[in-house]
C-alpha cells in the first residue's frame, strides 16, 4: 500500500493567508480565475457538458458523509428546460463532531461562492440557496458579505462576466434542527416547512425545490470545485488515496492537546493525525476514536495500526469516514456514557416520522440510561443490539441508520465494559 | 400587548420574500426578524408573522414548533445554551453545565427569578474542537470554557458589556 506523502502538503482550500474573505484579496490571489475560464475560455471549454465531465473525472467524493462523486451527481440532473433550477448548498453541520464548514464561511468564503457559480454553470441552474444552521449567526452575516461583494463585483447576476450566464445566490438560515442536514429535510426547510425529509424517489434532481430539479452538495465539497477547474482533475485525484483523492478538512476534537480544523490530504493514518493534533492530552492513552462524526462506528486503538483516513481503509476495519470529524477518547472515557449521550442525541433529533425510529431511537436511549444509571442487565444489551437491526433500512431517511450503527459497534467492540457494568447490578441484587 | 413590526421590519420581510418563488419559504426567516424585534415567537407573534405573510396560523405555528431556536415563550434576557453532545461531553461540558446551574441557582430549562438568565443544554453546535462550549441568546460562541471562564462571563452579561466574537486560528498556521 502506497502511503500519503501529507507532511509536505501545502493547504489549498485554506490556506495560511490573512484576509482572504476579503473578496480583493481572494482575486489577488488568483480568486475567480477558475470561474472566469469556464464562462469565457470556449477553447477550453466547450460548454457546461465540459465542466461536469472534469468534475467527475477529480472524484470529489461528497464531504457531506455519504462520499458520492460530485460530477457523477451533477450528471444526474435533466437536461435544461427554461424553467428554474436549483442548487441547494448544505452547510447545517450539525453532526456531532463535524465543524468544517464554518471554517470555509469564516476564512475563505468565496473559494466556496466560486466554486458553487461553477456547479450552477454546469448545471444550468439558475437559483442558488446556501442553506447555513442557524447557529452560526456569525458566519451567516460572513456568508451574507461575502456574497454581497461577490454580486457587486459582477461574478453573481446577470450576465456574469459578460457571458450569458445569470445566476442568484442567497443565504437561508436554519432555526435549530439536525434533521436539516439530511438533504431532502432541508429542501423542506428552504421551502418554509418542518424539516420532515421526503421520500425518495422521486430524487432531488428530478424533483426537488418547489418541484424542480435541484443538486444538493455539501460546502466543502464545492470549494474543491474550484482547485479542480484551476489545476485540472488530474491535480485533484492524485493527492491522498486513490480512491478518495483530494484535501480533507479533518475537525479533531476530543481528548487532544491541539484540537481543531486541520487541512490535508485525505489517506492519513488515523495514528498520525492524533500526533498532528498534538498528541494525547495529559499523556493518557489512547482508548477509541470516532473516526468521522457521531454515526460512523467507533474503533479501538487495537484496530487502528495501519489505517488511514480514507473510506476503503476504512471499510477494512468496519467504519466510514464520514464527515472526516475525528473524536478521539483517552483511556479514563466511559464507553457507556458515550454511547448514551450519542443516543441521546438521535432521539432528540429524530423527526418522528416513522414509526422504528421514533420508537427505536428512544427506546434505544431509555435502554442506555438504565445500564449507564447500574441498573442495566446482561440481556438488555442484546435487546439494544436487537433493536438496531429492527431500526435500519426501515425509515424514510438515514438518521435510523445514524442512531443504530453507533449502538451495534460500541457495543460489540466494547462488550467486556458493557458487560461489567450490567454484572455489577446482578451481584449487587444476589 | 399588540405586536407590530416597524416600517424598517417590514422592508426587510419584502427583501426576504423577493428570494423565493413563493411566500411560504419566507416562513423561517419572517420568525427570525420577529424574534430579534420582540425577543421570542410567542403565539401572538406567529399570528403576526402569518398575518404579514398571508399564510395560515396554523402553518406557522408548525414551524415554529419544529425548530429549536424559536422562543416558543419568554425567556431570560439572556439565553446559556451549554453544548453536552459528544465532544464537550468528553472535554467536560457537564461539569460548565452543573457550575452554571450552582452559579444561577436554576436547573436546566430554567430561568433566574429577576428574569436575567435562561441555561439550557443543548446539542451540538459544530464547535466540537473548542470544547466545552456555549451559545448566548442564539448569538456569540464562548470556547473553550472553564469555571472561571464561565464565572467570567456571567458577570460580563450582568454588566451589560457586548460580547466580542471569539476568533479561533487555524492550528497548522500563522497568518490566520
Ligand atoms: C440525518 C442526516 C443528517 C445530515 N446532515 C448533513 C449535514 O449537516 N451537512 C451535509 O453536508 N450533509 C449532511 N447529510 C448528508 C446529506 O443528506 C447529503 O448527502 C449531502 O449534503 C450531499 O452533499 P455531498 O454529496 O457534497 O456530500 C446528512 C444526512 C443525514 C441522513
Ligand atoms: S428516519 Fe427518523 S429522522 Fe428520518 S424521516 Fe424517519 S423518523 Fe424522521
Ligand atoms: S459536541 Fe459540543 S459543539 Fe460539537
Amino acid at each position: 500500500m502506497s502511503t500519503v506523502d501529507w507532511k509536505n502538503y501545502t493547504p489549498v482550500l485554506l490556506p495560511d493567508i490573512k484576509d482572504l474573505h476579503k473578496i480583493d484579496v481572494y482575486t489577488k490571489n488568483g480568486g475567480y480565475k477558475a470561474l472566469k475560464s469556464v464562462l469565457t475560455d470556449k477553447k477550453k471549454w466547450e460548454g457546461p457538458k465540459a465542466v461536469v465531465e472534469e468534475v467527475k473525472k477529480a472524484n470529489i467524493r461528497g464531504r457531506g458523509g455519504a462520499g458520492f462523486n460530485a460530477g457523477l451527481k451533477w450528471s444526474f440532473m435533466p437536461p435544461a428546460d427554461g424553467g428554474p433550477r436549483y442548487l441547494a448548498c448544505n452547510g447545517d453541520e450539525s453532526e456531532p463532531g463535524t465543524f468544517k464548514d464554518r471554517k470555509i464561511f469564516e476564512y475563505n468564503p468565496h473559494v466556496f461562492i466560486e466554486g458553487a457559480l461553477i456547479a450552477a454553470y454546469a448545471m444550468e441552474i439558475t437559483t442558488i440557496y446556501v442553506y447555513i444552521r442557524g447557529e452560526y449567526k456569525t458566519y451567516i452575516d460572513m456568508m451574507e458579505k461575502a456574497i454581497s461583494d461577490a454580486y457587486d463585483k459582477g461574478y453573481i447576476g446577470k450576465n456574469i462576466l459578460g457571458s450569458k450566464f445569470s445566476v442568484d445566490f442567497y443565504v437561508h438560515s436554519g432555526a435549530g434542527a439536525y434533521i436539516c442536514g439530511e438533504e431532502t429535510s432541508m429542501l423542506e426547510s428552504l421551502e418554509g416547512k418542518r424539516g420532515y425529509p421526503r421520500v425518495k424517489p422521486p430524487f432531488p434532481a428530478q424533483k426537488g425545490l418547489w418541484g424542480r430539479p435541484t443538486t444538493i452538495n455539501n460546502i466543502e465539497t464545492l470549494s474543491h470545485v474550484t482547485g479542480v477547474i484551476n489545476n485540472g482533475a488530474e491535480w485533484f485525484s492524485s493527492i491522498g488515496a486513490p480512491t478518495h483523492p483530494g484535501p480533507v478538512l479533518y475537525g479533531i476534537s476530543g481528548h487532544v492537546n491541539n484540537p481543531g480544523v486541520y487541512e490535508l490530504p485525505s489517506g492519513v493514518p488515523v495514528l498520525d493525525l492524533i500526533e498532528v493534533a498534538g498528541g494525547m492530552r495529559n499523556g493518557k492513552k489512547l482508548k477509541a476514536v470516532i473516526p468521522g462524526g457521531s454515526s460512523t462506528p467507533v474503533l479501538r486503538a487495537d484496530q487502528l495500526d495501519g489505517i488511514t483516513m480514507d473510506s476503503d481503509s476504512l471499510r477494512t476495519v468496519g467504519s466510514m469516514l464520514g464527515t472526516a470529524g475525528m473524536v478521539v477518547m483517552d483511556e479514563d472515557t466511559d464507553m457507556v456514557d458515550v454511547l448514551w449521550r450519542i443516543a441521546h442525541f438521535y432521539h432528540h433529533e429524530s423527526c418522528g416520522q416513522c414509526t422504528p425510529c421514533r420508537e427505536g431511537t428512544g427506546w434505544l436511549e431509555k435502554i442506555l440510561l438504565k445500564i449507564k444509571n447500574g441498573d442495566g442487565e446482561v440481556r438488555d444489551l442484546d435487546l439494544l443490539l436487537d433493536l438496531t437491526t429492527q431500526m435500519e433500512g426501515r425509515t424514510i431517511c438515514a438518521l435510523a441508520d445514524a442512531a443504530a450503527w453507533p449502538v451495534r459497534f460500541t457495543i460489540n467492540r466494547f462488550r467486556d465494559e458493557f458487560e461489567a457494568r450490567c454484572i455489577k447490578k446482578a451481584h449487587a441484587v444476589a | 400587548m399588540a405586536y407590530e413590526f416597524t416600517k424598517e421590519d417590514l422592508q426587510e420581510i419584502e427583501t426576504i420574500k423577493a428570494k423565493y418563488p413563493e411566500v411560504m419559504p419566507a416562513t423561517l426567516p419572517t420568525l427570525w426578524v420577529a424574534q430579534r424585534r420582540f425577543g421570542h415567537v410567542e403565539p401572538e407573534v406567529q399570528r403576526l408573522v402569518a398575518e404579514t405573510l398571508g399564510l395560515p396560523e396554523a402553518h406557522v405555528h408548525g414551524v415554529a414548533n419544529f425548530y429549536t431556536q424559536y422562543y416558543k415563550e419568554k425567556k431570560g434576557k439572556h439565553v446559556l445554551d451549554v453544548c453536552t453532545c459528544l465532544s464537550c461531553q468528553l472535554c467536560g461540558g457537564y461539569e460548565i453545565l452543573h457550575h452554571l446551574e450552582e452559579k444561577l441557582g436554576i436547573k436546566a430549562g430554567e430561568t433566574t427569578e429577576d428574569g436575567t438568565f435562561t441555561l439550557n443544554q443543548v446539542e451540538c453546535l459544530g464547535a466540537c474542537g473548542y470544547a466545552p462550549m456555549l451559545q448566548v441568546t442564539n448569538d456569540k460562541y464562548v470556547n473553550h470554557l472553564t469555571k472561571e471562564k464561565a464565572d467570567e462571563l456571567v458577570e460580563k452579561l450582568k454588566s451589560g458589556e457586548e460580547l466580542e466574537y471569539e476568533q479561533i486560528k487555524m492550528p497548522q498556521h500563522k497568518n490566520i
